[in-house]
């Protein structure tokens, strides 16, 4: 399927679709979301480990005042995922513990 | 060196106060800066999907749209004619006031750094300092959190980030909610859920509608509240949502997805007049993805306590700033606007921006009666809607309180009694709480509370003592050590 663009408006074109990648997985979003939404929809939620207690972490407050959702963002580190807007060609990476591909899933 | 902007009034903040200050001061004859952590005009409260993506926003979801709209107009029409210079994407890290040189009005330096690394126009420009006479603070406020076992999970919200992410991405962050705390913010959260098609399964009230009776004349003489409330009541309705007041999560529940914890569900009880839990009242939602808090809000104060203002404890505990009737602060020629004056929602933030606009600009500010009544309506609301005085027997040793240092409850009980920290400073100081990547923003008012002891309200003294953030923002070592330099 193309994507088209619209020539004609004076803003940016906006596509269909956005290509970004997390964590080296080419990903498939929409123009105008936040990296920490554009993660949600994929049923991404946590991006990041706690230093302590390597505990999981994504979106918490949503306006940029809690630092919990930090992930890099093209080679920048510490970006708030909630105020970041996805961009074509963004190499979106978090730093989450490698996650055992299968695990059956049990109430903690 | 950074470019430096000059004007005659910097007003911080594009949210209602603050584009309602923008607005009047170049209306009133001055030059304007407005500096902005957003990427686009609206603040938290109008926050809308990028224009870029869409660009006439039809306000859905949006209260006071109309507002929004008028001050917009105006806002851009000021732009147009070169009286205000807009700078978007951009955070304050510091404010100071300026050394006088030959007369009065030395004015203020704000020292800027771009909120994102990677702006998506890729237009946005690079970190300025702004130099002003008259400044205006209008920071606005973010949800206040009480911690609860659990609450550290992914899938956990604030009420507001969940508000937040539904305005600017225009979709929902999960698909059965549950909305927990106090305050009637809570309606319009669960509303927004619904009507973007999310099942709401519960809003949890800690507080009970007979708190109501004795505040009936202040909420009277605002009847568009009434009207408000009446039309969250029709969506509840229509959507068939459960508003249970005198309720409370006491447990948020977890399981483990793909090796990863997240949100599951959620333990609930039946609290009495004091938040205690009421034995026997309990009861667990399952298949929870998103759990939404919020118990009131916190106004950002770090920037206006940078400057030394006269500060005082507001009627829902939270610190903000002395004003008087033109919204200036105990420090000639700064303004303040919105909820670093009191917690008072939308319309009083734009009478207060207005007034503090008009008069940083040197105009006459009548006083207005409509802003008085808001002021009564907010101080009813928050007497109805108070953090339930038992809320810290809610916690186990083993909750998490700072969320950034992972500091427990038992950690910071232990620090009070053993070691004396019986304020959030010293607790920062002794044992981490506080002192992570948020500064304290999030933790900061229940470490307070903790640290003062079960059932005591937290002093002006211990609020302010950790709101004061050296760094209002984070910033490179580079911007740091260029202070010198930039000097002049």
């Amino acid at each position: 399927m193309s994507t088209p663009t619209r020539g004609t408006a004076e803003a940016t074109p906006s596509a269909a679709v956005v290509r970004v990648s997390f964590d080296g997985r080419p990903l498939e979003v929409a123009p105008g979301q936040s990296v920490g939404a554009a993660l949600t929809a994929q049923s991404i939620t946590a991006w990041r480990a706690t230093r302590k207690g390597e505990r999981p972490r994504g979106l918490f407050c949503g306006i940029g005042v809690c630092f919990d959702c930090l992930l890099t963002v093209d080679g920048a580190a510490n970006q708030r995922a909630c105020l970041v807007e996805v961009r074509e060609g963004m190499e979106i990476e978090g730093s989450c513990p490698e996650v055992p591909s299968e695990e059956p899933g049990g109430r903690a | 060196m950074k470019p430096i902007v000059s004007t005659d009034v910097a007003v911080l903040g594009a949210g209602p106060a603050g584009l309602a200050a923008a607005v009047s001061a170049a209306e009133t004859g001055a030059a304007v800066v407005l500096v902005d952590a957003g990427a686009q005009p609206g603040g938290q409260f109008w926050r809308h999907r990028p224009e870029t993506v869409v660009p006439e926003p039809d306000g859905r979801g949006h209260h006071g749209w109309k507002s929004y709209l008028d001050l917009r107009a105006r806002f851009d029409a000021a732009r147009h004619q070169g009286l205000i210079t807009y700078l978007p994407g951009l955070q304050v890290w510091m404010a100071q006031q300026n050394q006088p040189t030959q007369a009065d009005d030395a004015g203020f330096t704000l020292r800027t750094t771009p909120t994102v690394a990677v702006a998506a126009s890729g237009a946005g420009v690079g970190a300025q300092a702004i130099v002003a006479r008259r400044l205006v603070l209008c920071p606005g406020g973010y949800d206040r959190q009480l911690p609860v076992p659990g609450w550290d999970l992914p899938g956990v919200m604030a009420a507001g980030g969940i508000q937040a992410f539904i305005k600017a991405n225009g979709i929902l962050p999960g698909k059965r909610f549950v909305i927990a705390g106090t305050g009637p913010f809570l309606l319009p959260v669960a509303a927004n859920i619904a009507e973007a098609g999310g099942k709401v399964l519960a809003v949890l009230e800690s507080s009970s509608p007979t708190a109501w009776l004795p505040h009936l004349r202040a909420a009277a003489g605002v009847p568009e509240k009434a009207l408000e409330g009446a039309q969250y009541a029709a969506v509840f309705a229509r959507h068939r949502i459960p508003y249970r007041t005198r309720s409370i999560v006491t447990e948020v529940l977890g399981s483990r997805i793909l090796g990863m914890d997240r949100v599951s569900g959620v333990r609930t009880a039946k609290v009495d007049v004091e938040g205690s839990a009421r034995p026997g009242t309990e009861r667990i939602y399952e298949d929870v993805d998103v759990v939404g808090f919020g118990w009131g809000f916190t106004p950002q104060m770090e920037l206006p306590l940078s400057f030394g203002i006269e500060t005082r404890i507001d009627a829902d505990g939270s610190l903000v700033g002395v004003v008087d009737e033109r919204q200036e602060s105990s420090v000639p020629g700064l303004y303040l606007a919105g909820e670093v004056t009191g917690v008072g929602g939308a319309t009083l933030a734009v009478l207060e921006g207005t007034a503090a606009g008009t008069a940083a600009a040197g105009g006459a500010v009548v006083p207005e009666k409509t802003a008085a009544r808001h002021r009564r309506f907010a101080e009813a609301m928050h007497g109805a809607h108070p953090v339930p005085a038992a809320w810290q027997d809610w916690l186990s040793p083993e909750t998490t309180v700072c969320r950034c240092e992972e500091v427990t409850a038992g950690q910071i009980m232990e620090a009070r009694e053993s070691l004396g920290a019986h304020d959030a400073r010293t607790l920062k100081s002794f044992i981490r709480a506080g002192m992570g990547w948020c500064q304290s923003r999030v933790c900061g008012f229940a470490s307070a509370c903790l640290g003062a002891g079960p059932g005591v309200s937290p002093t002006a003294e211990s609020l302010s003592g950790i709101a004061k953030r050296p760094l209002a923002a984070p910033v490179g070592i580079g911007e740091l050590a260029a202070l010198d330099a930039d000097d002049h």
